[in-house]
């Protein structure tokens, strides 16, 4: 099954168009992802890579029956361009875009609560490297050919770091179910916890990695969920072990400001909640290699 | 972003938040002629710093007499201020604001910051003002005050005074004290600040609300619709190893340590730098290439990195994903070649055409040192380091 993407996830992409959009919507369909059309505001009409454009995303989604999306949108334009998606009926949307000011974020998650739970669109980022569920759908930025098919769940805030431990997977044998970028930013639209929800869900995925890093409350918020409701055994790596505090670590969010924000007493409340620790970013495959052989056994 | 007090004062005042008198000097002769403008009896002298704690560190002086206005300001000026919250090299004193006595009493907590598990602004206060947030939630907790904005009308009227009788403000000065929350709310709102921090907002004895100290910082992805407020920026107030690479378009963070890195992506990085301290070394700074390391952007980053003298040794980690290693390695002997590298420098490239990648980097013939894994590229950074410090020794 997977979750948020598979083979026959119909896709729209929003700032289609533009250089990055097509560079990257194209990497997406020779992946194989099933793009059935884009959004840039005034083009709408034309063909873009093979598939129609739209002026709007409620447009594209009467048209084309798409229910999630990508977000290559500029920061300035990227926050009214989920909303745009929320507003279009979009179950799952994934912003690529860096740079998007909190305050817009904070107006975009108060606007998506007008929505009633069911009706409500997922949001996963911004400033993440997208979803990928590997060998299906690639809703995203990162290099496919280093996911390998299998029954692991990734949630991760950083690209690179996510690219990292896929390859350790890859390395062990063991392939990814899906992976989800939630984003670096302070203010994101998905949290670790809602991302366990969906992989304790899923019946294709045996075992969870989470990567975390520096800064706010969402790790352990997902240490409180592993422990009172996944069956599922996950594993975590948190970055920023040697990050001073008070200072931000590239990303906007990874910033140590008050108590249980720092990597080591995320790690501290992890443990705590059963989550096998991968102490170093180089053990992040091994750990769950051991942990997942204990499930065989 | 930070910015000094005088400005967030400046800023706030223009949003209903009444503040002393006051004016700024570079120099002690201008101190004394500030003070003589403001008139008065009394006068403070503070020290303008990207840092709080500068009462306790001798930052903030009281003057009665001209003379003692000339004497502060001969001492601050110039002069590395060491506070509890600057590091132990301290921030150049190069501005001094000058304001009016403040006849203070009472002292409050005031504060606006974005909360990351609400996402919502949340306005704190106490009566235990002049303290700073982590005392005062250590030794009173009871005594804070929180109240949440709901982001689709903005803070409300009563909030603000449900904050003023939860302080036992008099009823006669809650109207004073409800606009100046407001005001700093709107500053907040209007000018995408991530933190405003007003400690102590006063009571005067003669009945006058007045911040007596502000602090402001504001959110860096909304600087470029804020142009007035990144021309406050002060460059002279960060480490100048960040501010050069900052405006090269990169993200530097300065560390203490002799290993420089050059990585792609933030988590990454950070991840980088905890392999470097688990295989025993200390690194020299935090550094994300961004996206496509390309050629320039991987010599700007060993430009940048390699100001910091401290540096012994450089360890590039480089996950190619849309890029290709061989691209990415030939930036890399491009740079070492042009920039005349002497130090040791580590390789370690992973992701799409990693043979040809490292194949450039071991034929190199440079210094190069490739390496496999994270820890394989960490554990050689750490050694060529020590080699480095031995031969220097």
């Amino acid at each position: 099954m997977a979750i948020f993407v598979n083979e026959n996830t119909k896709i729209l992409i929003q700032g289609f168009t533009g250089r990055i959009g097509t560079f990257h919507a194209q990497e997406m369909i020779d992946y194989g992802t099933n793009v059935v059309g884009g959004v840039t505001p005034g083009k709408g009409g034309t063909e873009h890579l093979g598939r129609p454009v739209f002026n709007t995303v409620k447009g594209a989604v009467a048209e084309t029956g798409a229910e999630v999306s990508i977000v290559f949108v500029p920061p300035p334009f990227a926050a009214d361009a989920i909303m745009e998606a929320a507003d279009a009926g979009i179950k799952y949307c994934t912003c690529i875009t860096d740079g998007i000011p909190a305050q817009d974020m904070i107006r975009v998650k108060r606007y998506m609560r007008r929505y009633k739970k069911a009706n409500r669109m997922q949001l996963a980022g911004p400033n993440c490297a997208g979803t990928i569920s590997p060998g299906r759908a690639m809703l995203g930025i990162m290099p496919g050919h280093i996911y390998e098919r299998g029954r692991i769940g990734i949630i991760g805030r950083s690209g690179t770091l996510g690219y990292e431990a896929a390859e350790q997977l890859k390395a062990l044998g063991l392939g990814i179910s899906t992976s989800v970028g939630i984003g670096g930013d302070p203010i994101n639209g998905t949290s670790f916890r809602d991302i366990l929800e969906e992989f304790e869900k899923d019946d294709e995925t045996d075992a969870v990695l989470m990567i975390g890093e520096i800064g706010g409350p969402q790790e352990a918020e997902g240490a409180e969920y592993a422990r009172d409701h996944m069956s599922k055994p996950v594993i975590a790596y948190i970055a920023g072990l040697s990050a001073p505090k008070g200072r931000r670590m590239g990303h906007a969010g990874a910033i140590v400001t008050s108590f249980g924000e720092s990597a080591a007493e995320k790690v501290e409340i992890l443990k705590a909640a059963g989550v096998a620790i991968s102490p170093t970013p180089s053990d992040m495959g091994s750990t769950v290699a051991a942990v997942v052989a204990k499930l065989a056994a | 972003m930070d910015i000094h007090e005088y400005q967030a004062k400046e800023l706030l005042s223009k949003f209903g938040v009444p503040i002393p008198r006051g004016g700024l000097a570079y120099s002690p002769e201008q101190a004394t002629y500030r003070a003589n403008e403001i008139g008065g009896s009394v006068w403070v002298v503070k020290a303008q710093i990207h840092a709080g704690a500068r009462g306790k560190a001798g930052g903030v002086k009281m003057c009665r007499t001209d003379e003692d206005i000339w004497e502060a300001a001969d001492t601050l000026l110039g002069k590395k201020l060491v506070t509890t919250q600057t590091g132990p090299q301290g921030k150049l004193v190069s501005r001094l604001y000058i304001e009016e006595g403040t006849n203070i009493d009472k002292e409050i907590y005031l504060s606006l910051v974005m909360d990351r598990a609400k996402e919502r602004i949340v306005v704190c206060a106490s009566a235990a003002g002049g303290m700073d947030i982590e005392e005062i939630t250590e030794s009173d907790p009871d005594s804070v005050l929180n109240v949440v904005v709901d982001p689709a009308v903005g803070m409300q009227g009563f909030q603000a005074r449900e904050i003023a009788f939860g302080l036992g403000i008099e009823p006669e000065l809650v109207n004073k004290f409800e606009r100046t929350i407001l005001g700093c709310y709107r500053a907040f709102r209007d000018l995408d600040a991530t933190m405003v921090e007003v400690n102590p907002l006063v009571i005067t004895q003669e009945g006058a609300v007045v911040a007596l100290d502000a602090k402001m910082s504001f959110d860096d992805n909304a600087l470029f619709r804020r142009p007035q407020i990144s021309e406050l920026r002060d460059k002279s107030q960060e480490d100048p190893r960040e501010t050069y690479a900052s405006d090269r378009g990169l993200s530097y963070v300065g560390l203490e340590g002799d290993i420089g890195c050059i990585v792609n992506g933030a988590g990454l990085a950070m991840a980088t730098l905890d392999m470097i301290k688990v295989a025993g070394g200390e690194p020299a700074n935090f550094l994300d290439i961004g996206g496509g390391a390309s050629p320039e952007r991987v010599q700007k980053s060993f430009r940048a990195v390699l100001r910091d003298s401290n540096v012994k040794a450089v360890l590039v980690n480089v996950f190619a994903g849309i890029n290709r290693c061989d691209w990415v390695a030939k930036g890399v002997v491009l740079a070492v070649q042009e920039l005349d590298i002497k130090v040791p420098v580590v390789v370690r490239l992973a992701g799409t055409n990693v043979e040809e990648g490292r194949k450039i980097i071991a034929e190199s013939g440079l210094t190069l040192r490739a390496a496999e894994s994270l820890r394989d590229a960490a554990e050689k950074a750490v050694a060529a380091a020590k080699d480095s410090n031995a031969e220097a020794a």
